[in-house]
């Protein structure tokens, strides 16, 4: 394998195992859009900085673009076209439709992926830079949900209506 | 980015045996900051040995009351360890501040130890860097130097090490593991891992080629301590530090490390000395902190970061000990 600059790779996406040939240079990003046409998920900054390509790797949210796709081969990824069950949309979807959680929509499958890796380290009892007692469960509160989405920009501000959907979900 | 080949270690002699066998070869942990740099053109590996998936990923806490974490332990999953949390809350609110949730996931301890530098210089291949292309100039001293250090530097090269988690590891006095190429096990005290610049700012740590950092040993907290660390930034989330600080607090003895200033974690020996077992005021522990500064170079755009320090210090010291938490 170590001669080789590129190779069949299987990543496991959204349940199913999907085999593509890929320059060892691809990242997790660029083979979900440019190979498995899953273009849900966006190219941003390309750097890890903005959180547009934000995806669940073993139900943790992280950056496509900073996971060579070969290094992700047996690792669990879940894209926003997973999240939905069916036609039934995912309960934060609903709520980034119920309260005006985008404008242009670019950064929405991030802010969603990252959303749903937010909430699970919250049942988890993983605290925040904002937590004031590391050792009891997470009050999740407004400037709670800012901190653990501060990850993921949005350039049109629609911060108030992301605040409130994922507000709203927390709170059942 | 240039072309490489990649091989995803299986036992940690393979891996070791790749690394140390080329001059371009890289070990790949979480990718966070090796993955930025190579799209920027600053790393050009040959060889890409993924070492993650290595079964160096444990959390142990230990008899003594001491914890050991793998050097592949992703932050995901140290976060969610309550003990660790509860007893080393400096550690804890280190890796909290540090970057954001999704890389924070994904990110190894010992990327995190070994991540290079975000001196706007070093990334951008355009500009000279003793660090990136040596003898070249440093850009910084004479340029935009005002994120960068004051203390340990030198006429090459001003770079910061950007880790807050390495910053409350010296604070606890923690010890770096390292499995060396032949299997040899050397434990390294994370104050001697990284280098100071000199006139050799490329040679950032004592680490040799095929090193393998597969954990951090954290001692016992010193009986009785509260523990914080606190983080000074241009924004409020997502930032690195300008100035950081990392307490342990306890009845006869305090330890005190800093980010932002140095190349590496800056522990202030000769404040800790000053400090321990007195009932400081503020401005005794500001000048406490100001005399750890005596061989200070600072820069024009960042001598402020010594009162800085300074003040930091005396404000995380005044909650720690009124509150027990310095949030």
């Amino acid at each position: 394998m170590t001669d080789q600059l590129r190779g069949d790779v299987v990543l496991r996406v959204n349940g199913e195992d999907r085999v593509v040939n890929l320059d060892n240079r691809s990242t997790l990003l660029d083979a979900l859009r440019e190979h498995l046409r899953l273009t849900g998920t966006k190219k941003g900054c390309d750097h890890g900085q903005c959180g547009a390509c934000t995806v669940l790797v073993d139900g943790e949210r992280a950056n496509s673009c900073l996971l060579l796709a070969v290094a992700a081969e047996g690792r669990e990824v879940t894209t926003v076209e997973g999240l939905a069950d069916g036609d039934e949309l995912h309960p934060l979807q609903r709520a980034f439709i119920a309260h005006d959680g985008f404008q242009c929509g670019y950064c929405t499958p991030g802010q969603l992926c990252s959303a749903v890796g937010m909430l699970a380290e919250v049942a988890d009892g993983v605290p925040s830079w904002v937590t004031a007692d590391l050792t009891t469960t997470p009050d999740l509160d407004d400037d709670e949900i800012r901190e653990r989405m501060s990850g993921n920009l949005c350039r049109c501000g629609a911060y108030a209506g992301i605040l409130a959907a994922i507000r709203e979900v927390a709170d059942g | 980015m240039r072309a490489f080949r990649y091989a995803r270690a299986t036992d940690p002699g393979g891996a070791a045996a790749l690394v140390a066998g080329e001059p371009d070869a890289v070990y790949l942990g979480g990718g966070t900051n090796l993955v930025d740099l190579m799209k920027l053109g600053v790393l050009r590996p040959g060889l890409v040995v993924d070492v993650s998936r290595l079964p160096y990923d444990r959390i142990e806490h230990l008899p003594d009351g001491g914890v050991l974490i793998g050097g592949a332990a992703r932050g995901g999953r140290i976060m969610r360890d309550e003990a660790l949390r509860r007893r080393y809350p400096a550690v804890t609110r280190a890796l909290l501040s540090g970057a954001s949730a999704q890389i924070r996931t994904q990110a190894t301890v010992a990327g995190n130890l070994l991540q290079r530098t975000r001196c706007p210089y070093f990334q951008n291949t355009a500009t000279p860097c003793n660090k990136r292309d040596p003898g070249s100039g440093c850009s910084a001293i004479p340029g935009a130097h005002r994120d960068l250090g004051v203390i340990g530097t030198s006429e090459h090269c001003v770079a910061t090490h950007p880790s807050d988690l390495a910053v409350a590891l010296a604070a606890y006095d923690a010890v770096v593991e390292v499995r060396r190429p032949d299997g040899a096990e050397v434990l390294v005290p994370i104050a001697d891992l990284h280098r100071l610049p000199g006139d050799t700012p490329w040679i950032e740590t004592v680490l040799e080629p095929g090193d393998l950092v597969t954990g951090v040993q954290l001692p016992p907290p010193p009986s009785g301590a509260v523990a914080t660390y606190r983080k000074v930034r241009d924004r409020w989330s997502f930032a690195f530090a300008t100035v950081s600080v990392a307490a342990v607090w306890s009845a006869d003895e305090v330890a005190l490390a800093l980010g932002g200033v140095a190349p590496k974690p800056w522990r202030l020996t000769a404040t800790e000395r000053m400090l321990a077992g007195t009932d400081p005021t503020d401005d005794e522990v500001r000048a406490a902190s100001r005399a750890a500064f005596t061989d200070a170079r600072p820069l024009p755009d960042n001598a402020f970061k010594i009162e800085l320090a300074a003040d930091l210090v005396a404000a995380v010291l005044r909650d720690l000990r009124s509150t027990g938490a310095g949030r």
